[in-house]
C-alpha cells in the first residue's frame, strides 16, 4: 500500500478510536452537573453516591480520551505536513484556542472533580464539575469549527508565498463561524449528550434486571431517561437542519449520502437500500424510497432540484457506496433512540419500567446505539467530503507529508492498532470491573468538607 | 525590527514560554515517573503516583497547547519537525500513551502482574519521553539538514547522533531531579526518607552531565554560543543558571526544598531562555544549508494570525495561570492516601 492509504487508514482508525471517549466526557459531564446539582438542591446523599460513581467512570474515559487525543494533534503535523502548511495559518489558531480555552478548563479542574471529594466545599466541587463540564463543550466548539472549515471553508484568502501557496486568515469570526459550523456543533454535541445519557441509561437499567443498587438506579435511569429523550428529539431537528446545509453547502456530499445520480426535481429519499455497482455505466439506488422526499427535506418543497452526483466530474465525487451506508446507518440509528427513550419515559411515567423487562433489555444494548451513531456520523462526514481535505481548495492526496515513507507508516499503524486493541481491551474489562462492583455504599455518607451541607468560607476558616 | 517582526519575535517568546512551562510542570512528573520503579513497595509507588496524581494531567496540556501554538504561529515549524521527526514522536505519543493510562489504570486492580505491567507502562514511559524530548532538543540546537522547501532531508537514524543523545540523557536527568525534589516535598516518613537520597544522587547526576553538555556544545556547537559572545551582557543569563543549580543542594542540605524545587525551576527556565536566545531568529537551524533554516519571518503565519492569537492568549493565560494556582493551592501538603486516590 501506499502512503496515501496507509496514512488514511493510520488517521481513521486513530480519530475513530479517539472519538469513542471525548463524547462520553461530554455526555457524561453534563449528567455528572445534574447529579451533583440535584444532590445540592435535595441534599439526598443518594445522588452524592451516584455522581461519584460516574465520576470514576468518567476519569476512566476522560484519561482514554486525553492519550489518544494527543495523538491527534501530533498526526496532523507527522502524516499530513502538507496540509498543515496549507492551513496552518487558520487550523492551527483553532487548536491553539481550543487547549487555551478548554483542555486546561477540563484538565484543571478535574484534579478537584476527582481528587477534591474531601478537600473543598460542596458548592467548590459543583463549581469545578460545572467548569469540567463547560471545558468539555468548549473543545467541541474549537475542533468543530476548525473542521467545519475544512468543509465549508470562509473567512480566508489564498496567498502565494513563493515556494508554494497558503490559505491565510481574513476575518477570524467567518472563519469560525462558517455556514456549517453552527449546525454541526450542535449535531456533534446532541450525539455527545446521547452517548453519555445512553450509558447511564444501558448501566442503569442492567442494574435494576439484575436488581441490584434499585435506588440508585430508579434515580439514575430517570435522570438518563430525561436527558435521553430531550437529547434525542434535539438530535432530530438538528440533523434535519444540518441536512438542509449540506445540499446548499456540500452539494455533492448530500448526493452521496442519497446515493443520487443524476439531478433530479421531485427527489427521492431512501429510508433503506444499497447502492446497485453491477452495471457501472448505470449505477443507481436500490431500496424503499419515498418519491419528492429529499427534495422536500432538503428546500422544503417536493418539486425543488436535488443536484445529483453527475454535475460533478468523476475526480470530483466521494466514494458513494461508503457515503451512502455510513450515512444511512446514523439516520437508522437516530430516529431508534428517541423511541426507546420515549417508551423508557413512557413505562417510568406509569411506574411500570422496573417490570417491563425487554425494554430494560433494550436500554441495556442501547448504549451501542450513540456510540456507533457518533463514528458512522463522522465518517459520513469525513468520507463525505473526498476527495478533497479542504472542501475546494486542496484534495486529500496533496496534503500529505512529503518526506515520509511507506514502511514507516505501516510500522506506526500496525504499533497504534495493537496499543489501541490493547487500550480498548483494559477499558471494557476496567469498565465491567466498576460496574459488577457497583456504587459504593460509604458514598452514602459523605464526609469530609463535604458532610456539612453549603458550607460558607467564613466557617471554612474555623 | 520593523513593527512586523516584532510580533514574530513576541510568538518565538511566547512558545518558549509555552515549552518552559511544559518542562517546569510536566518535568516533574515525568521525574517521579522515572524514580518509580526505585521502590518496589507497592504502598510507596501509590503515594508517589498521587503525589502527581491530580496535578500531571493539567500539566501535560502545556504540551498540547504549546504544540497547538506552534502549529498557528510558526506551521512551517510544526509541518517540517513534525513530519520530519516521525519515528520520534510517534514512539513519544506511544510513550505519552503508556504512561498517562498507567496511571489511571495501575490501581484500580489489586494482581501483581496487573499493577507490575502498568508500573513498567509508567516508568518506561517517563523514562522515553524525556529522552526523546531531550533527543529533540538536541537536533534542533545542533541543526537537522532541510532542502530549499524546507523539508527535513535526513533520516531517523540521523537524528541520533551524540549531541542529541547527550541532551536527552541530560533532559532525563534534570527531570529525575526536579522530580525527586517534588517528591520529597509531598511524602512523608520512610518514603520522604528514600526520596531525599535519591534526590541527592540524582543532582549530583544532573550536575555531571550539565558539565559536559556545556562543555561539549562549547566545543562543537559553537553556533549555541554565539549570540553570548556578540552581546556579553547575557552572560549575566549563563551566570544566573549557574547560581541556580549551584543552589539546588546548597538549599536541599539547609532542608529548604520549596526552595531546592524553585531554584531546580530557575534552571530550566534559564537553560530554555539560553537555548532560545541563541537559537534567535531561527527555529528550525539547517545544517549544512543554513540558508534553508525556518526562521520567525519565513516561518510564520501572516501578521493578522499572529494578531487575533496574541489576543486569545492574552485573554486565556491569565485566566489559565489563576486556577492553575488556586488548584496547586487546594492540593498543597503532603499527599493523604484516600478513597479517591490512584
Amino acid at each position: 500500500m501506499d502512503v496515501l492509504t496507509l496514512s488514511r487508514i493510520q488517521f481513521g482508525l486513530t480519530i475513530g478510536f479517539h472519538y469513542i471517549y471525548p463524547p462520553l466526557s461530554i455526555g457524561l459531564g453534563v449528567m455528572l452537573v445534574i447529579m451533583e446539582g440535584c444532590w445540592l438542591k435535595t441534599k439526598n446523599d443518594v445522588y452524592h453516591q451516584m455522581a461519584k460513581f460516574w465520576t470514576n467512570v468518567f476519569a476512566l474515559t476522560f484519561a482514554l480520551g486525553v492519550a489518544t487525543g494527543i495523538v491527534m494533534e501530533f498526526e496532523f503535523g507527522t502524516n499530513w505536513a502538507t496540509y498543515s502548511r496549507f492551513v496552518g495559518d487558520i487550523f492551527g489558531s483553532a487548536l491553539a484556542a481550543e487547549g487555551i480555552f478548554a483542555f486546561f478548563l477540563e484538565s484543571g479542574f478535574l484534579a478537584v472533580l476527582l481528587f477534591g471529594w474531601d478537600k473543598v466545599s460542596r458548592k467548590v466541587h459543583f463549581f469545578a464539575t460545572c467548569m469540567v463540564c463547560l471545558g468539555a463543550h468548549f473543545s467541541a466548539v474549537w475542533i468543530v469549527a476548525a473542521n467545519s472549515f475544512m468543509q465549508t471553508p470562509r473567512g480566508y484568502h489564498i496567498v502565494d508565498r513563493g515556494l508554494r501557496s497558503r490559505a491565510e486568515i481574513t476575518d477570524f469570526w467567518a472563519m469560525v463561524m462558517s455556514p456549517s459550523t453552527g449546525d454541526r456543533l450542535f449535531h456533534t454535541l446532541c450525539g455527545a449528550w446521547q452517548a453519555g445519557a445512553f450509558l447511564v441509561i444501558s448501566v442503569s437499567a442492567y442494574y435494576l434486571l439484575k436488581k441490584r443498587h434499585e435506588d440508585f438506579a430508579r434515580r439514575s435511569l430517570q435522570i438518563g431517561l430525561i436527558v435521553a429523550l430531550v437529547a434525542s428529539l434535539l438530535q432530530i431537528v438538528s440533523g434535519d437542519s444540518s441536512a438542509r446545509g449540506v445540499a446548499v453547502n456540500q452539494p455533492a456530499k448530500l448526493a452521496a449520502f442519497e446515493g443520487l445520480y443524476n439531478t433530479t426535481s421531485n427527489a427521492p429519499l431512501t429510508l433503506v437500500g444499497y447502492v446497485d455497482n453491477s452495471n457501472p455505466l448505470q449505477p443507481r439506488v436500490v431500496g424503499l424510497q419515498v418519491p419528492g422526499m429529499l427534495s422536500f427535506l432538503a428546500f422544503h418543497n417536493t418539486r425543488a432540484t436535488v443536484t445529483g452526483l453527475d454535475a460533478f466530474p468523476p475526480q470530483d465525487r466521494p466514494p458513494i457506496q461508503s457515503s451512502f451506508m455510513f450515512f444511512h446507518g446514523m439516520v437508522a440509528i437516530g430516529f431508534a433512540l428517541p423511541c426507546i427513550a420515549i417508551l423508557g419515559c413512557f413505562y417510568g411515567w406509569r411506574k411500570q419500567l422496573a417490570e417491563t423487562r425487554w425494554l430494560l433489555w433494550i436500554m441495556v444494548f442501547s448504549v451501542a446505539g450513540p456510540e456507533l451513531a457518533n463514528q458512522l456520523g463522522w465518517f459520513a462526514a469525513e468520507v463525505g467530503r473526498q476527495p478533497w481535505i479542504v472542501y475546494g481548495l486542496l484534495r486529500t492526496p496533496d496534503g500529505l507529508s512529503k518526506v515520509i515513507e511507506a514502511n514507516t507508516v505501516l510500522g506506526s499503524l500496525i504499533l497504534f492498532t495493537l496499543i489501541y486493541f490493547l487500550l480498548f481491551w483494559v477499558f471494557i474489562y476496567l469498565l465491567n470491573h466498576k460496574i459488577q462492583k457497583g456504587p459504593n455504599p460509604d458514598d452514602l455518607v459523605p464526609h469530609g468538607k463535604l458532610a456539612i451541607p453549603n458550607l460558607t468560607t467564613d466557617e471554612q476558616r474555623i | 525590527m520593523n513593527n512586523a517582526s516584532d510580533l514574530n519575535t513576541i510568538w518565538f517568546v511566547l512558545v518558549g514560554v509555552l515549552f518552559t512551562g511544559y518542562a517546569l510542570l510536566d518535568g516533574f512528573d515525568l521525574g517521579v515517573g522515572a524514580l518509580h520503579l526505585f521502590t518496589s513497595k507497592d504502598d510507596e509507588r501509590r503515594v508517589m503516583l498521587n503525589s502527581i496524581g491530580p496535578v500531571w494531567d493539567g500539566n501535560e496540556v502545556w504540551l498540547v497547547t504549546g504544540g497547538g501554538a506552534l502549529f498557528a504561529a510558526f506551521p512551517e515549524v510544526y509541518a517540517t519537525v513534525f513530519s520530519g521527526f516521525y519515528i520520534a514522536f510517534v514512539l513519544l505519543l506511544c510513550a505519552l500513551i503508556f504512561r498517562a493510562v498507567a496511571i489511571e489504570f495501575r490501581s484500580k486492580q489489586p494482581m501483581r502482574w496487573w499493577r507490575q505491567m502498568w508500573d513498567i507502562g509508567f516508568a518506561g514511559g517517563s523514562i522515553v519521553s524525556s529522552l526523546l524530548i531531550g533527543v529533540a532538543m538536541g537536533n534542533i540546537a545542533q541543526g537537522i539538514p532541510l532542502d530549499a522547501h524546507g523539508e527535513f532531508a535526513g533520516t531517523f537514524l540521523g537524528l541520533l547522533r551524540p549531541y542529541p543523545l547527550l541532551m536527552g540523557v541530560t533532559t532525563v536527568a534534570l527531570f529525575m531531579m526536579h522530580g525527586a525534589i517534588y517528591g520529597v516535598m509531598k511524602t512523608e516518613n520512610e518514603l520522604h526518607d528514600k526520596l531525599r537520597r535519591w534526590a541527592m544522587n540524582t543532582i549530583i547526576f544532573f550536575v555531571i552531565c550539565a558539565a559536559v553538555t556545556t562543555m561539549v556544545t562549547l566545543l562543537y556547537v559553537p553556533r549555541m554560543a554565539e549570540q553570548l559572545k556578540e552581546h556579553p551582557w547575557l552572560f549575566s543569563i549563563a551566570l544566573l543558571n549557574m547560581l541556580a543549580i549551584a543552589n539546588i543542594p546548597r538549599e536541599f542540605h539547609h532542608g529548604n526544598d520549596g526552595r531546592a524545587f524553585l531554584s531546580s525551576c530557575a534552571t530550566m527556565a534559564t537553560l530554555m531562555a539560553l537555548f532560545g536566545i541563541n537559537q534567535f531568529p531561527n527555529l528550525v537551524y539547517s545544517s549544512p544549508n543554513p540558508e534553508n533554516s525556518l526562521n520567525i519571518i519565513n516561518a510564520a503565519s501572516s501578521q493578522k494570525t499572529l494578531e487575533i492569537m496574541l489576543i486569545i492568549a492574552g485573554i486565556g493565560v491569565p485566566i489559565v495561570l489563576t486556577y492553575t494556582v488556586c488548584i496547586y493551592w487546594i492540593f498543597r501538603g503532603k499527599v493523604k492516601m484516600t478513597g479517591s486516590s490512584y
